[in-house]
């Protein structure tokens, strides 16, 4: 009988990765209403030191499988390794992030155990013993709550969705170590060169305050003033689809549903419609200031706050005001 | 090197009409067709087809087919492709497929690969623009044992293998993998191709073939509604509970002092 809510980790900078401390909480949360234990499945090459960090975020139980085949991540060696571990544990849920990793590992994973996966979700929840998903779905107008008629469950976790519990380093778990008995041939797929778009200033995933603009700002130079109001707040300048494909900002900057998840304390939208494609990326934020010239603008429908008019009016305003209040 | 290239698309609703068009049915647990919505060719299904054209047009060879699963009107999306430059086009049509899941799918999608036999290369948009799945080229590529990478921005091929720029949250990575092998498309890719009139006369020659689940191999109880691995347990709208406060002023300053001002009440700023 399948039992545990497992978790795929991931690491970043040699520490566990802030998304899988998120989607152990979640794990953690399920498991406890279903009188499971959390899993977590730790592959890499030299990681088994970070077993202990997994135990401190929530897991109650370390698969670990380092082979230095897994340095670099594979399609091939993830899911040949996953089959594994899961052969292994047996458990009830598999649930990674929707992380570069996750998009591609968890679904190749789902079909090799003749199933499927629900990517992106909100939520995990147990009901009558179940384990279900929601998720956002129709570009963000809609919400599909999913169970299964297989075992295990598959799913990934969209980031800042999932509150992670805190660091207790007096919790225990244990630790068990996998071979996965992986063959280099085997692993077809290879990354053979890696590029790092480094962003200047601050992380839009991190920063508290984020002016977007949009189509309406009209052109790349139109963007200097949200740079401006972004750096008085010691914020970032995100941006729509829109905006990306004329070319005035670059894709790294894009905020939505194909772009960056973002969770700031305040998100000002200029010049954007509020298109449920872009608004899935920054309906985490608590607080949403639009500025639009369209009174009818969808976007206003999740905003705190609203001004009606035109941004080249208001933005110069606003600089002044927020240098005043920061002086 | 004469390359098959095999692309699948979905015909979905516009996913760019007006949110206010867009309605959920809660008890049937379906979206209500909107009338006025038009029924398009997935967003990234398209630049899948623009990514197979761009092959094509770098080896000056090779065949690309247009798959298809849907009503008898998907075969317009087929068309669409055809119109863009693809070669030939399959219809997987039949009400046995109805209710499916992205694993009912994939295994019509995948039967109908290994019938049409000869494939170099899959491609598919990173996700449809109805449900967002994003799993069924992972699955086509696990059912036909091929190698599968995800997200790419660019797609070249070269002694047998690809090239796969792959789209991260920071930047991209570079992946290569022998053929067959299949390949999932982004945005990043750039903005498919326009057909002209011509090439739309020229497609409505180009020819479609349909085939059942039967024509597959497959029965009812493999595909459609009762082989679903997800089941559909509610599907809703979800409301914004937030009522907006609407800032005014005489003058632009005034109504930004005033926001300003609202801000640090709130303790937000
Ligand atoms: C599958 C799919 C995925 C997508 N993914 C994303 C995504 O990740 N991110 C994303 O952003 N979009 C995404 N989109 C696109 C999305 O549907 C919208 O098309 C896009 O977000 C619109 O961008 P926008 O608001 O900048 O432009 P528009 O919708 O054109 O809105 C421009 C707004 O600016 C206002 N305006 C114009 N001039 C001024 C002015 N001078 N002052 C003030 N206001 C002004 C207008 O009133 C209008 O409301 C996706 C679409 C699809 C189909």
């Amino acid at each position: 009988m399948a039992n545990g809510i497992m978790v795929v980790a991931e690491t970043s900078g040699g520490s566990v990765a802030p998304i899988t401390t998120e989607v152990l909480g979640a794990a953690r949360r399920v498991a406890d209403q279903m009188g499971q234990p959390v899993q977590a499945a730790l592959l890499g090459s030299g990681v088994e030191g970070l077993a202990k960090d997994l135990i401190a975020h929530g897991a109650d139980q370390v698969y670990v499988v380092d082979d230095p085949l897994l340095e670099k991540y594979s399609n091939d060696g993830y899911t040949a390794a996953m089959q594994k571990v899961v052969a292994q544990a047996d458990p009830a849920a598999v649930l990674g992030g929707q992380t570069d990793v996750g998009r591609d590992l968890i679904p190749r994973l789902a079909f090799r155990l003749g199933s499927t996966a629900a990517m992106d979700c909100l939520n995990v929840m147990a009901q009558d013993g179940k384990v279900m998903v929601e998720r956002p779905c129709y570009g963000g107008n809609a919400r599909a709550i999913h169970s299964f008629n297989t075992s295990p469950v598959l799913a990934t976790i969209r980031s800042k969705a999932q509150d992670p519990l805190p660091r207790d380093d007096s919790r225990q778990g244990q630790v068990t170590k996998v071979d996965a008995g992986l063959d280099a041939s085997a692993i077809r797929d290879k990354i053979v060169a890696h590029e790092e778009v480094a962003e200047e200033g601050i992380r839009l995933e991190d920063a508290e305050v984020i002016v977007a603009g949009g189509r309406g700002i009209g052109s790349a130079e139109g963007f200097a003033i949200l740079e401006e109001l972004a750096k008085v707040l010691g914020g970032a300048v995100g941006a729509t689809r829109a905006a990306c494909d004329n070319g005035w900002r670059p894709v790294s900057e894009q905020i939505g549903l194909t772009g960056k998840i973002v969770g700031p304390t305040l998100y000002f939208a200029v010049g954007i419609s509020g298109a449920s494609q872009h608004m899935a990326g920054c309906s985490g934020a608590k607080t949403i200031v639009a500025i639009n010239k369209d009174p009818e603008a969808i976007v206003f429908k999740s905003s705190r706050f609203g001004i009606v008019d035109d941004y080249k009016k208001v933005m110069p305003a606003l600089l002044e005001a927020c240098k005043k209040l920061k002086a | 090197m004469a390359l098959n290239m095999i692309v699948c698309v979905k015909q979905v609703p516009d996913p760019e009409a007006p949110a206010s068009a867009f309605k959920v049915d809660e008890a049937a647990k379906r979206v209500i067709p909107a009338g006025g919505v038009a029924q398009v060719v997935s967003q990234f299904d398209g630049i899948a087809v623009e990514a197979a054209l761009r092959i094509k047009d770098a080896l000056g060879d090779g065949k690309i087919t247009i798959i298809s699963m849907g009503p008898a009107s998907a075969r317009d999306a087929i068309k669409h492709g055809l119109a863009m430059g693809a070669d030939e086009g399959v219809l997987l049509c039949d009400d046995a497929f109805e209710n499916g899941d992205s694993y009912t799918t994939a295994l019509a999608l995948a039967k109908a690969i290994e019938k049409i036999g000869e494939y170099d290369l899959v491609l598919f948009g990173r996700q449809a623009t109805d449900w967002d799945a994003g799993t069924t080229g992972s699955g086509v590529a696990e059912m036909l044992g091929i190698p599968s990478v995800t997200l790419a921005k660019s797609v070249t091929v070269k002694d047998g293998k690809i090239a796969v720029e792959r789209v991260l949250l920071e930047g991209y990575d570079t992946i290569e993998a022998p053929l067959p092998a299949a390949v999932t498309i982004s945005n990043e890719l750039g903005e498919p191709r326009y057909p002209k009139l011509q090439q739309i006369m020229q497609a409505a020659r180009k020819q479609v073939t349909t085939w059942t689940a039967a024509d597959l191999g497959l029965d009812a109880s493999q595909v459609g509604r009762q082989a679903v691995r997800l089941n559909l347990e509610r599907l809703f709208q979800p409301v914004s509970e937030v009522e907006c406060e609407v800032i005014e002023g005489e003058t632009p300053e005034e109504t930004a002092q005033k926001l300003a001002q609202r801000l640090r009440e709130e303790k937000i700023l």
